[in-house]
């Protein structure tokens, strides 16, 4: 009965030419700006990936006689205050940022995610001991955690992002687990039970496939804050060590000169707004397309 | 009053496990203190292990865990070996400047983010609230420091109103500690606007719709009165539950505010103890801001349950 409806929506749709078929499909359209947010969110991972091979210049090499040079000048996006080419420097920094942003938040998924569908299935001791850690963890603001951190595994890049991943563990744990409690009562669940399925069986079957999708939807926004934490602490100069240019560490050099040269502070800020804003953006229309609760299943 | 009998084990609880913790971290940090305190070179041993001993490093680190928080409770953090000032005096002659920061940021965040939110909610869907929807994500998307570069090259570059860096103590000047902070909590305040509006707009949209709403409005009170009466009260302990939470975002984001406009707050102390791995002076005020952040929250939760007739009826 509904693949008959289905069809003859196709049927009818293809004579509307491909993008009707498409909207019957998939629904209503994200519109313009969502695909833009995703153009630029694309543009920075592939600046991210091929930064070596792009034709922009040196990130790294002084050019005292371009110092302080505005945007459309000797450079496209002008030079530093020590005559470095912003947009060379633009897009080695955008490989901090999206290298940060996907292993950080992995490790958050994966840990807490892994951490809270195991409490919210065993109950118990377990639950209420991973709980009672999370809120002293949670008691620390996140800018104090992380400065020990760093202190503590020091400032490569690895380090960096495993610091910052450890702080998003308690917030995975804890959407893993609510959702996990609510799927535990489902009758599949129950199901799978009184047929001998083995814990195991369960937990990847029939509980792992029901919360990876709020626990993945919530991914680019917590990429996007991720990008934010990261820049914070570029801007204490306690990132990724120089040479290697950072969006955040670009920002911090630009504020000594405001008064004289501002688009040395205002272009990496001007692109890290819009690529947060693009991760928040597209973040959030993907969670309301493929939130359960919100499309009217 | 059972309540609270019931709460203060849990209270005391997270509060001990928060200072082990604080402690550990610390502790566990790479490098000799005493090394670091004598300077890296040419210090022979002996003096190494002098200053140890002196500091009680030669102990196990359990004992040393006991014997700091029994300091720390009688309100001795110890003394820093950098500036020689006891930690306590220091996080003390520093707290009312992050104090009056902190606060400021939330007041200022409260009354721009409850009308918007109220304004949003009533219109909901419109092109009003979808204008003032979108400013709260785009305000979310700046960091903190952003903003207060953003704020610093319009009022203090370009318009000249307010000062870039410094600090006036409230003794000194009333006008001029209001002029050099309002720039610094500006900055604090966007970001939690954003997160009150988005909030509020989410929980006024949910009271709005339930009964006793339709039956002020049959009763035929004004909308405005409906808004601030009926709909707000219940909504503003969610509210008051998340500017709780918050305050870690509030304390993070007064480290990087009060580096950016020099200003001698607790934060700008913790960042530069940091940087001088100034480690008893870390462990203080890490225990210090801490421990505040539980029991505020504690008394938060208290309030809630004290004031929300929902809440309290129910226990």
């Amino acid at each position: 009965m509904r693949s008959k409806v289905a069809d003859s929506s196709v049927v009818r749709s293809r004579a509307q030419g491909f993008s009707a078929a498409a909207r019957q499909v998939f629904g209503r359209g994200f519109g313009p700006g969502f695909w833009i947010a995703a153009g630029w969110l694309l543009l920075v991972a592939l600046c991210a990936v091929f930064a070596d091979w792009l034709p922009v210049r040196d990130p790294i090499d002084p050019v005292i006689a371009n110092r302080l040079n505005g945007p459309l000048t000797t450079n496209i996006l002008g030079a530093d205050g020590l005559g470095r080419d912003i947009l060379a420097r633009l897009v080695h920094g955008a490989r901090v940022s999206v290298v940060i942003a996907l292993t950080a938040v992995s490790i958050g998924m994966v840990i807490g995610g892994t951490l809270g569908i195991l409490a919210g299935y065993f109950r118990g001791h377990f639950e209420r001991g991973l709980m009672a850690v999370l809120d002293v963890i949670l008691a620390f603001p996140w800018l104090v955690l992380l400065l020990a951190l760093v202190a503590f595994i020091g400032q490569s890049l690895a380090a960096i992002s495993v610091a910052i991943g450890f702080l998003w563990i308690p917030a995975y744990a804890r959407v893993a687990r609510a959702n996990t409690l609510s799927v535990v009562q489902r009758e599949y669940v129950l199901a799978a039970r009184a047929m001998g399925a083995s814990t195991l069986r369960i937990l990847l079957r029939e509980v792992l496939p029901n919360v990876i999708l709020p626990v993945l939807a919530y991914g680019l926004v917590a990429m996007g804050l991720v990008i934010i934490v990261e820049s914070a602490l570029a801007f204490l100069g306690l990132s990724v060590e120089a040479p290697q240019p950072t969006w955040g560490g670009m920002i911090s050099e630009g504020k000594r000169h405001l008064a004289t040269a501002v688009h040395v502070a205002l272009v990496p800020s001007i692109t890290m707004f819009f690529t947060v804003l693009s991760l928040n953006y597209v973040g959030d229309r993907l969670r309301s397309r493929f939130d359960v609760r919100e499309s009217n299943l | 009053m059972r309540l609270l009998t019931r709460k203060l084990p849990w209270l005391i609880g997270t509060l001990l496990a928060v200072s082990f913790f604080t402690f550990m971290l610390v502790s566990l940090l790479p490098g000799d203190p005493a090394v670091m305190i004598l300077g890296a070179g040419g210090v022979s041993p002996e003096a190494v292990a002098q200053l140890r001993l002196e500091l009680g490093l030669d102990r196990p680190l359990v004992i040393r865990y006991f014997d700091w928080l029994g300091s720390a409770l009688s309100g001795d953090l110890g003394r820093s070996p950098m500036t020689g000032q006891a930690v306590t005096d220091a996080i003390l002659s520093r707290l009312p400047v992050t104090i009056q920061l902190g606060t400021m940021a939330i007041v200022i965040a409260l009354t721009l983010a409850i009308p918007l939110a109220m304004v949003s909610a009533y219109f909901a869907g419109s092109r009003l609230d979808r204008g003032i929807s979108g400013l709260g994500f785009a305000l979310m998307s700046v960091p903190g420091f952003m903003m207060a570069i953003f704020l610093i090259l319009v009022f203090a570059v370009g318009l000249g109103w307010f000062p870039a860096t410094g600090w006036v103590p409230l003794s000194e000047s009333p006008a001029g500690n209001l002029q050099s902070a309002i720039l610094p909590a500006m900055s604090l305040a966007m970001i939690e606007l954003a997160l009150y509006m988005r909030l509020l707009r989410t929980d006024l949209i949910d009271t709005l719709q339930q009964d006793y709403i339709t039956l002020a409005r049959a009763k035929g009170l004004p909308n405005w009165l409906i808004l601030t009466r009926h709909a707000l009260r219940p909504s503003s302990f969610s509210l008051m539950t998340v500017v709780g939470l918050q305050l870690g975002g509030v304390i993070s984001g007064a480290i990087i505010v009060e580096e950016i406009f020099a200003l001698p707050g607790v934060g700008r102390l913790l960042y530069q103890s940091i940087l001088q791995r100034d480690l008893l002076m870390v462990q203080g005020i890490v225990l210090f801001i801490a421990t505040a952040y539980v029991v505020v929250n504690f008394l938060v939760d208290l309030c809630y349950s004290l004031l929300d007739p929902r809440v309290r009826y129910a226990e």
